[in-house]
């Protein structure tokens, strides 16, 4: 039987739910309503007329090279960061549900950086990587390697990948931790019984087994590859040089609040919030019908 | 087929924990031989150190004469069942059984007519393509068979494969697991802390304690000669009465007496207590050899007591009477009638008298 709180006055549920809400309206609904209106309207540039245009701002989006090339920009850092902070955490939390000595040292350092502030992530890799006093830039020299972000793109492109995936590791290694956890042990032993040696225990029966929380991560990662990484790049390269690191979230913003395109910066927000839902929407199908393998 | 030969093995887990002490024990080919002890006693840390999912410490492991400490689990040629029956939840019941050989590159021809062959044995035909969570806990157990059988290993090792499961399921699949052992005849080592399963499966029972191997032998002999209070008070159920005596002789027969007890000795088991006058020991009766005898009965070979409590069982009842201060438990004809607080007099069998040494705890 199924256990039901039942309210007795009316007023009590509402009252009880009205702070989220509240929340969502003010920070979700509001914003994203405006975002849909100003998209199908083209403002002058004083801002003091607007007119109706259909979806004059999407197909305009989509004949613009610089949109269409930052689109391709943002699927290869998504799927570099993606591939690169789950591969790397995965790793790390097989070798975390190894270690049996100083395992919580361990554990709490892999999860520091997720507490760093996008922004001071990002503080943080300029530093190490500056040209002129960067520790890195000054290693990479040494190796012969001519670093500098400020100049090439490719540099600056892999220094936003870095840090971004440096920072989702930590998130993607606590589930990845727990996932490997919830194996029963008994399960690799009867695999090991059975013949089968440390690789393919692996690949048959951990990788199928975690791949619920393998799912869930891919596309959590693509999210904060799209959306969280705004502070990263802004903090590292604001988008330069020579727009070589300006991925999709990072445009709405310098076209929005840069350009004062309006119009333009809100279309591009719709099409970044249809993507989100889009990913939502498949992660809650494939988790109902697929609760386990 | 095979044996398995246990040479002074002792397992200290990391952390001090000295799990197993010293157990020299011969597992003979085709035997069923039944590992029982309370919980924490070192059974299930000696079958992982035979699976090879446990390292030994010292001492050696042989299994079919060969020395096999340093081989991996995959290579001792061993099947193994889980407690938990340990099945791959992503693959289907056939493939959970096929997972083994498969490994072992085995033709799939072959493999196929193992499966099914396993399949019919344990009629679970009609689930090979359903995944283990599909399945009741009674037919996963069987899977969880069906995927060691397969595999045709040397040796069977089994750990407490049917507490999960409940007891009349228990109870039919002990017998299946003793017609299957019947039929296949591979050496086989259960691991249980449930003396009734033990006597029923096992064809030899090695009880352990604290890490230490108590006494080995067939169930009967376990039952009939326990070799120290701890063997004789963990097999039977419910539990033998012990209580402690001193020796008297008296008009040349040998006496047992505590407050409220009075047994003569009978002469088998006079000779072999030796010199007596004046000794101690411990004195252990079944409930099923304790007669309730008439008040009127010999006195002079009884144990006196009040009934405290009467428990029917049906087929029988457990009456607990306290004997000077020794509570004494005796089977009882379901059909006689005791009231509370009324005085009984209990006659032991005398064939069935166990003697301990008061301090060592052994068999006199
Ligand atoms: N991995 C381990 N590390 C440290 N100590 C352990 C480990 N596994 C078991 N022990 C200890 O070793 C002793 C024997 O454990 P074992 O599991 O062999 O007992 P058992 O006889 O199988 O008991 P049960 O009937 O409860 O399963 C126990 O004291 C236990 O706490
Ligand atoms: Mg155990």
């Amino acid at each position: 039987m199924e256990k039901r709180v039942v309210f007795r006055s009316a007023w009590l549920p509402y009252a009880l739910l009205a702070p989220q809400l509240v929340i969502t309206a003010v920070f979700f609904v509001w914003p994203a309503s405006q975002a849909l209106y100003q998209s199908v309207l083209l403002e002058d540039a004083f801002g003091l007329k607007s007119q109706f245009v259909w979806a004059d701002n999407f197909t305009a989006l989509f004949r613009n090279s610089d949109y269409v090339s930052s689109f391709g920009r943002t699927a290869v850092f998504s799927i570099l960061v993606a591939g690169l902070a789950m591969g790397i955490a995965l790793l790390l939390a097989v070798m975390a549900d190894h270690v049996i000595r100083g395992a919580t040292t361990y554990k709490t350092f892999l999860i520091w950086p997720y507490a760093v502030a996008p922004a001071v992530a990002g503080a943080l890799w300029v530093f190490m990587f500056n040209p002129r006093i960067g520790i890195v830039a000054y290693a990479m020299h040494s190796f012969g390697y001519d670093w500098n972000h400020q100049i090439k793109g490719e540099d600056a492109f892999a220094l936003i990948t870095v840090a971004a995936v440096w920072k989702q590791i930590s998130y993607n290694f606590v589930f990845f931790l727990a996932g490997l956890q919830a194996i029963p042990k008994s399960l690799l032993e009867a695999a090991a019984i059975d013949g089968a040696g440390p690789g393919k225990r692996f690949r048959s029966i951990v990788l199928p087994l975690i791949s619920p929380t393998s799912f869930f991560l891919l596309v959590v990662n693509i999210v904060y590859a799209f959306f969280d990484t705004f502070g990263i790049v802004h903090a590292t390269t604001s988008g330069g040089p020579a727009k070589a690191t300006e991925i999709l979230v990072y445009k709405v913003f310098n076209d929005g609040f840069i350009g004062l395109d309006l119009g333009s910066s809100a279309a591009q927000s719709v099409i970044l919030m249809t993507i989100v839902i889009l990913l939502t929407v498949v992660q809650f199908k494939y988790i109902e019908r697929k609760v386990a393998y | 087929m095979a044996t398995v030969a246990l040479e002074n093995v002792g397992k200290v887990y990391p952390g001090g924990v000295e799990a197993v002490k010293g157990v020299t024990l011969d597992i003979p080919d085709g035997s069923f031989t039944v590992l029982l002890g309370p919980s924490g006693c070192g059974k299930s840390t000696l079958l992982r150190m035979i699976a090879g999912l446990e390292t030994i410490t010292t001492g050696t492991c042989r299994i079919a004469d060969r020395i096999v400490n340093d081989v991996e689990p995959a290579d001792r040629d061993i099947a193994m069942v889980f407690q938990n029956y340990a099945l791959y939840p992503h693959m289907s019941v056939y493939d959970n059984m096929a997972y083994g050989l498969r490994n072992r590159r085995t033709p799939k021809d072959e493999i196929d007519r193992r499966v099914k062959d396993a399949a019919r044995i344990l009629a679970i035909g009609d689930y090979l393509d359903r995944k283990p969570r599909a399945l009741s806990g009674g037919q996963r157990q069987r899977v969880a068979l069906g995927r060691a059988i397969v595999r045709d290993p040397k040796v069977f090792l089994f750990d407490e494969p049917l507490s999960n499961l409940d007891a009349k399921l228990r109870v039919a699949t002990r017998i299946e697991l003793r017609k299957l052992h019947e039929r296949l005849g591979t050496t086989s080592i259960y691991v249980t802390h449930d003396q009734v399963e033990a006597m029923t499966l096992g064809d030899r029972v090695v009880v352990m304690r604290e890490g230490t191997v108590q006494q080995v032998g067939p169930p009967l002999e376990l039952y009939n000669k326990p070799a120290n209070t701890f063997v004789a008070g963990f097999i039977g159920s419910p539990p033998m009465n012990f209580a402690d005596v001193s020796f008297t002789e008296r008009d040349g027969r040998l006496v047992a007496e505590a407050d409220s007890i009075q047994i003569v000795v009978p002469e088998p088991m006079r000779r072999r207590i030796g010199r007596s006058t004046g000794r101690t020991a411990t004195l252990g009766i079944r409930p099923e050899n304790l007669r309730i005898a008439t008040p009127d009965a010999d006195r002079s070979n009884a144990i006196t007591g009040v009934v405290q409590v009467v428990e029917h069982l049906g087929a029988e009842s457990l009456v607990a009477v306290d004997a000077g201060g020794h509570l004494l438990i005796a089977k009882a004809d379901p059909t006689v009638a005791f009231a509370s607080n009324e005085t009984v007099r209990l006659t032991p069998d005398p064939e069935a008298l166990h003697f301990f040494d008061s301090t060592s705890g052994a068999a006199l």
